[in-house]
């Protein structure tokens, strides 16, 4: 009585070869060394540059493209959700504390960082309602396509709108400030800029452990699925893709104090790539991986735009790099050190080797 | 009244009739199997029961709620569970976070990003690993198991989600006699709490563990009654010696 594909299957599974009371190797876990490696790394920087003002400057920079970097990983890295937009809420972000300065004459850092955290996350809500909460689950091309164009119009928006300065973007944005203190570019924003980029990787660092997290990585490899055990899958995307709408907010606010301008370039389809690569590169999913991916892309192009022979070609160079990397290191850096295992997560609390 | 009632249920894939007037009545607290030969129709069944696809024509009513056009989040939550008949665990998380995953699904998303119930379930978690006899391999990732162990990972993970309906197709495709005979063991218990209904081509497993018997037959019923009924049959033994 038999089906033909059941007894093919018994035989399959005879192959498997027998593991029975094996436990699996007591599991090294690198991440959290590559994290307090880089921690230490980024608190010793501006004590070695400190006569550097251009480079404490570009590290400031990275820091700040560094949340950018996580907002897209939580997307895509934690939650499968392919985001061309994530400069969109950047940028608006930016737009918004610049224009808070200059019509309000207002930059208190407890005012502005909440309402640019917030406008990022409502404004990704608002994208995530109409992308992912339709009667259909979309696909992942869908929800790309979606973001691309939402960063496309935007940039194309505010590039002939008078009121934000159009093509010219707004630039002598308000220094930000607490009371009579103004966060002038040089160390103490830098450290500023740590402190918050510290405090939103923790925060997604425990969502990524949480029982939460157990949930997306369970999405990542079969969305059908979940939703057979009654998870809203798509609730919990957009969910996670609005929480990513506030870190780029938060990153959008500091990089329009830190450079004092903000411009359309800052909210469309071009950064909203870099954002992706910086987590090719870095290797996506683990958080720490994209901050790298930041780190790589902005000191090279530092490095190699300053190279008199190649300053004309540096853009090319530099892509084809990443094509390289992303074509032979799909997982990126990260995928070298840390294991598929610790990249997923594991979540249950039975000891290792216990 | 019974705890899911199919009432003329058509489903056609271009131009051919999967299923075409099914009527089926499982009551709580038995065991129903499905049998037919390949391509009857039975998982398009289970599928329209779970919601993977939707009847062209007829009504589903589970638990006194018409489900015909119920998402499969909603017939989760409304208490059905199922394995299908390929087996989807989730093969690089652990075996023991495949059934945890399975049953921290009722839990508000806020309890969730606080973690709140992880050390609450890990009694129920590891109970019942221990029950499958899995407990061994918890940490290991679930894409590791044979495939026998992976279908009881499987009906873990329904079982999970604490069920008042469990569906299971060919739930012991792929296991060796033994790990049959030990299926059923499992699957005997939950008769208290958990209706199932169960597709199987292994018709001495199916015998010994089902009350009721559907047969369905090119997307028909073709008879159902008790097992000695069905056993005895004349129609269902022409189908199966001639077609089977
Ligand atoms: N998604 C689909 N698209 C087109 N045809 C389908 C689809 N699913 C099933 N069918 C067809 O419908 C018929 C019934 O399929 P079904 O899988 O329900 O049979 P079954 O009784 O489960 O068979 P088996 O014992 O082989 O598992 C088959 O002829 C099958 O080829
Ligand atoms: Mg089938």
């Amino acid at each position: 009585m038999l089906s033909k594909e059941a007894s093919e299957l018994t035989v399959a599974a005879e192959r498997v070869p027998e593991r029975r009371g094996t436990r699996s190797p007591v599991l090294r876990r690198i991440l959290p060394y590559i994290e307090g490696g880089a921690l230490v790394v980024a608190l010793i920087v501006p004590l070695v540059l400190s006569e550097r003002m251009d480079l404490i400057t570009l590290a400031t920079n990275v820091l700040i493209l560094s949340l950018l970097a996580i907002s897209f990983d939580l997307c895509w890295g934690l939650s499968g959700i392919m985001s061309f937009g994530q400069a969109l809420f950047f940028g608006v972000a930016g737009y918004a504390i610049a224009l808070v300065g200059r019509d309000l004459e207002f930059s208190e850092l407890w005012g502005t960082l909440p309402l640019a955290m917030l406008v990022g996350l409502l404004l990704a809500g608002l994208f995530a309602a109409f992308l992912l909460l339709g009667r259909k689950p979309p696909t992942t091309i869908f929800v790309a396509l979606g973001t691309l164009t939402g960063a496309y119009a935007a940039e194309r928006l505010v590039s002939g709108w008078q009121y934000v300065g159009a093509g010219n973007g707004l630039s002598s944005v308000k220094l930000l400030k607490i009371g009579s203190y103004e966060f002038v570019e040089g160390t103490a924003f830098y450290f500023l800029a740590l402190g918050l980029l510290v405090l939103i990787y923790a925060g997604a660092r425990f969502l990524k452990q949480s029982q939460l997290g157990l949930v997306l990585a369970g999405m990542r490899q079969n969305e059908e699925r979940l939703a057979f055990f009654g998870y809203r899958v798509q609730l919990f995307k957009a969910v996670v893709f609005s929480l990513a709408g506030l870190v780029a907010g938060l990153g959008g606010a500091l990089y329009s104090y830190h450079q004092g301008f903000i411009g359309p370039g800052n909210m469309g389809p071009g950064l909203s790539t870099t954002a992706v690569l910086y987590s090719l590169l870095g290797g996506s999913g683990t958080l720490i991986g994209p901050v790298f991916g930041a780190v790589t892309v902005e000191v090279l192009s530092y490095v190699l735009s300053d190279i008199d022979a190649i300053k004309p070609i540096w853009p090319v160079i530099l892509g084809l790099i990443l094509l390289g990397v992303v074509m032979f290191q799909p997982k990126g850096i990260l995928g070298l050190l840390v294991s598929d295992r610790e990249r997923i997560g594991s979540y249950g609390r039975r000891r290792r080797g216990g | 009244m019974a705890l899911l009632e199919i009432r003329g249920v058509s489903k056609t894939f271009r131009t051919l009739k999967a299923l075409d007037g099914v009527d089926i009545d499982v009551q709580a607290g038995t065991f129903h199997g499905l049998i037919g030969p390949n391509g009857s129709g039975k998982s398009t069944l289970l599928k329209a029961i779970a919601g993977a696809h939707f009847a062209d024509t007829g009504t589903v009513v589970f638990d006194g709620h018409d489900i015909t056009r119920a998402t499969p989040y909603e017939r989760a939550r409304a208490g059905l569970s199922l394995k299908f008949q390929i087996t989807a665990v989730l093969p690089e998380l652990s075996v023991y976070d495949n059934v945890l995953l399975a049953m921290q699904s009722t839990e508000s998303l806020p309890r969730l990003l606080l973690s709140l119930s992880r050390r609450a379930l890990d009694a129920d978690v590891s109970s019942l690993l221990e029950r499958f006899r899995l407990i061994d391999r918890a940490d290991d990732l679930a894409g590791e198991l044979s495939h026998g162990q992976q279908q009881w990972l499987e009906i873990a993970m329904a079982l999970a989600l604490r069920p008042k309906l469990l569906l299971l197709d060919e739930p012991t495709g792929g296991m060796s006699p033994e790990e049959r005979r030990v299926t059923g063991e499992l699957l005997e218990p939950i008769k208290a709490h958990c209706a199932l209904i169960i597709v199987e081509h292994d018709l001495h497993f199916i015998r010994d563990i089902c009350d009721r018997l559907t047969v369905l037959d090119q997307g028909k019923v073709l008879d159902q009654g008790d097992v000695e009924a069905i056993q005895r049959s004349p129609k269902v033994q022409q189908v199966f010696t001639t077609r089977v």
